[in-house]
């Protein structure tokens, strides 16, 4: 019975017993628009968490993605803007490519001059933030002059229904985007030399390198790969929410980070899966949009946040330590 | 510990509070070269000393943090529930003249409510840390949520306007000529310093961040330590709370978001190992002087405030490569 006590199976069973829980309070958590836009809201926090949990997984933490993904979404839609292109292949692969660049800077300073993470991060995200609401502008860019193609992208469905009143609801396809992206980050950390790299890096730097890994290599691959998931998770963002705000995401790192700790990822790392990060991205999701549901008042939402990440620390750091007993 | 090794660190420090110094220096001749008329008014500096104790006390609450190796994401959150709390009794224990009028009695309960909610807050973050063992990182991370989550439960968002005058005093008023809130720093960070440098308490909080596993050895009650050093972390940040209500005369959930990063990024310049056992007082002190005097000298220039924020961000990571550079050269 060893599949029982893997973090993954825990993570699920505790999930299913919320949902019954929500579904008792309120049973119309069951209906089908509801799940359909529990999972859209999945999409842009479980594309970030990903970035975030290969980075917690090598030992280290992010705070700067949502600096970048707003960068990325701004001057990506900026330039489309200007340019009068349409198409959006070209487009993602700009916003992925300004995070990848951005993510290569903490790369930089995380491995040239061995500093904690959080504190390369906080400078970064300072900047990158404070570089573009003080330089590139502050302005917003609303769904009149947003990109079309952009926005007809971000409204594919996979079903759409209608409902007794004649509204029409559906699942979005960005969810396959998600789960794409999401068989990719699995992949990559299961079967390459770089995936099974993070993790020892992450189990024990000193280990890793000895054992002839290439931490450079490792370190830049992380947050490059981070940092570019976080762009295009921007511009989808943008497009699925028919805005440009340069404000946007901020406070997102806590979620996401909360998110990938939900999940099972421990933040001295060497722990973490691609599956337990989208669980734990759900439950948050799930916890957060039913308090509406469950009839909480909603200033009561970084608080239900807070004791959250407090309490799946407190298990992980309980299970650290048995672990090592 | 012999007479050489005290000596040694003290000139080691030194050179650390050399280069501060000579830091503040600079950028004080820059600024007054780039805008002579503007930046080198008595208002402007005047208006230094009301504003920088908040941050500076975040920054040494920050430091003590980093001491043992740890950090508080949760200052901010503190300072401002504090904050909030304290402003909720006021309203609340208002008689007829309204908010403004309370008296003494009252304001020194407000207080001791504020200081009370940041000791509270303190043991909280040390209990996590040092009891349930959970990274300082993600334990403030998460109480910080809850802090500044409650802070919007109670108020349900909107700041809440109005201190009692006396309360204001602290953070506006003046002691023999000179702003209160600059002359309370002063004192708390003498005390902190001292409690630091020569009582058991700093010594062994230094001790455990320079070698954990020898300090464990030595026998030092090191979870005691470290709780003890995040309550202290916790009455700073409220005591910068009680200050930032009184200036402005209000306390709201998200004022002061920006002080996180910018307490983090001082305690780093100011000399501090974020992987512990290296931290003076006086060096943040120095640092959070010489960075206030940088951005207002942006002001003066007039810069946007986003535009600060990104040269704080590049300064912290100019800090940090310095630093590597200058440990590698060593």
């Amino acid at each position: 019975m060893a599949w029982l006590r893997r973090s993954e199976v825990v993570i699920a069973g505790i999930l299913l017993l919320a949902m019954i829980l929500i579904g008792l309070v309120n049973p119309a958590f069951w209906q089908a628009d509801n799940l359909f836009s529990l999972m859209r809201s999945n999409v842009i926090i479980g594309i970030m968490a990903l970035g975030v949990l290969m980075i917690m997984i090598s030992g280290g933490i992010d705070v700067s993605f949502p600096a970048f993904a707003v960068a990325a979404m701004y001057l990506t839609v900026k330039f489309m803007l200007w340019s009068g292109y349409e198409g959006i292949a070209f487009a993602f692969a700009m916003a992925a490519m300004i995070g990848l660049l951005l993510g290569a800077i903490n790369a930089f300073f995380v491995y040239k001059f061995r500093m904690i993470p959080l504190i390369v991060t906080l400078g970064t995200g300072s900047m990158v933030r404070g570089f573009l609401l003080g330089v590139v502008g502050t302005s917003m860019i609303n769904i009149n002059k947003m990109p079309d193609g952009l926005i007809d992208f971000a409204k594919i469905d996979i079903v759409s229904m209608t409902k007794a009143d004649g509204t029409t609801y559906g699942l979005t396809a960005m969810v396959l985007v998600y789960l794409g992206l999401a068989l990719i980050v699995h992949m990559v950390l299961r079967y390459t030399m770089v995936g099974r790299g993070v993790y020892a890096y992450g189990g024990d730097p000193e280990a890793a390198s000895r054992a002839g890994f290439d931490i450079r290599l490792i370190l830049f691959f992380i947050y490059c790969f981070a940092g570019a998931l976080a762009g295009f998770a921007g511009l989808l963002h943008a497009g699925m929410i028919w805005l440009a705000n340069p404000r946007d995401f901020v406070g997102l790192e806590l979620d996401v980070i909360a998110a990938v700790v939900l999940g099972g990822a421990s933040i001295f790392g060497g722990r973490g899966s691609v599956l337990g990060t989208m669980l734990g991205v759900f439950m948050l999701v799930m916890v957060k949009n039913s308090l509406i549901i469950m009839k909480i008042d909603t200033t009561w939402q970084r608080v239900v946040v807070g004791v959250i990440i407090i309490i799946a620390t407190a298990v992980t750091a309980w299970r650290d330590q048995k672990r090592k007993a | 510990m012999t007479r050489q090794f005290d000596f040694r660190s003290f000139l080691n420090r030194d050179n650390n509070i050399a280069q501060l110094i000579v830091m503040t220096i600079l950028i004080f001749v820059v600024m007054s070269l780039l805008s002579p008329d503007k930046f080198l008014r008595y208002y402007n500096f005047e208006s230094i000393t009301y504003i920088f104790p908040e941050l500076g006390l975040l920054s040494i609450a920050m430091m003590i943090a980093m001491l043992t190796g740890g950090i508080d994401l949760s200052v901010v959150g503190i300072a401002n529930l504090s904050g909030i709390l304290a402003g909720i009794l006021f309203q609340k224990i208002a008689g007829e003249g309204g908010v403004a009028a309370a008296g003494l009695p009252a304001v020194l309960l407000g207080g001791a409510v504020a200081l009370l909610t940041g000791l509270t807050a303190g043991a909280l973050n040390g209990f996590l840390i040092t009891k349930v063992k959970i990274t300082p990182i993600l334990a403030t991370l998460g109480t910080g949520q809850v802090f500044t989550g409650l802070a919007i439960v109670m108020t349900g968002g909107p700041a809440i306007v109005g201190f009692p005058v006396l309360w204001s005093w602290v953070g506006n008023g003046k002691i023999l000529g000179l702003a209160t809130p600059f002359v309370l720093f002063v004192l708390i960070a003498a005390a902190v310093a001292f409690v630091l440098t020569r009582t058991p308490l700093g010594v062994n909080l230094m001790l455990i961040g320079t070698n954990p596993k020898a300090a464990l050895f030595a026998g030092l009650k090191r979870e005691r330590m470290i709780f003890y050093s995040y309550m202290m972390t916790g009455v700073l940040a409220s005591i910068a709370g009680i200050m930032l209500s009184g200036r402005t005369n209000a306390a709201k959930s998200d004022y002061g978001t920006s002080y996180l990063l910018q307490a983090v990024l001082i305690s780093v310049l100011g000399g501090t190992n974020p992987a512990g056992g290296k931290g003076t007082v006086l060096g943040v002190s120095l640092a959070v002087v010489a960075l206030m005097l940088l951005s207002s000298g942006f002001q003066v220039l007039r810069f946007s405030n986003h535009l600060i924020d990104f040269i704080w961000g590049v300064f912290l990571l100019l800090v940090i490569a310095l630093n590597a550079y200058k440990n590698r050269a060593r």
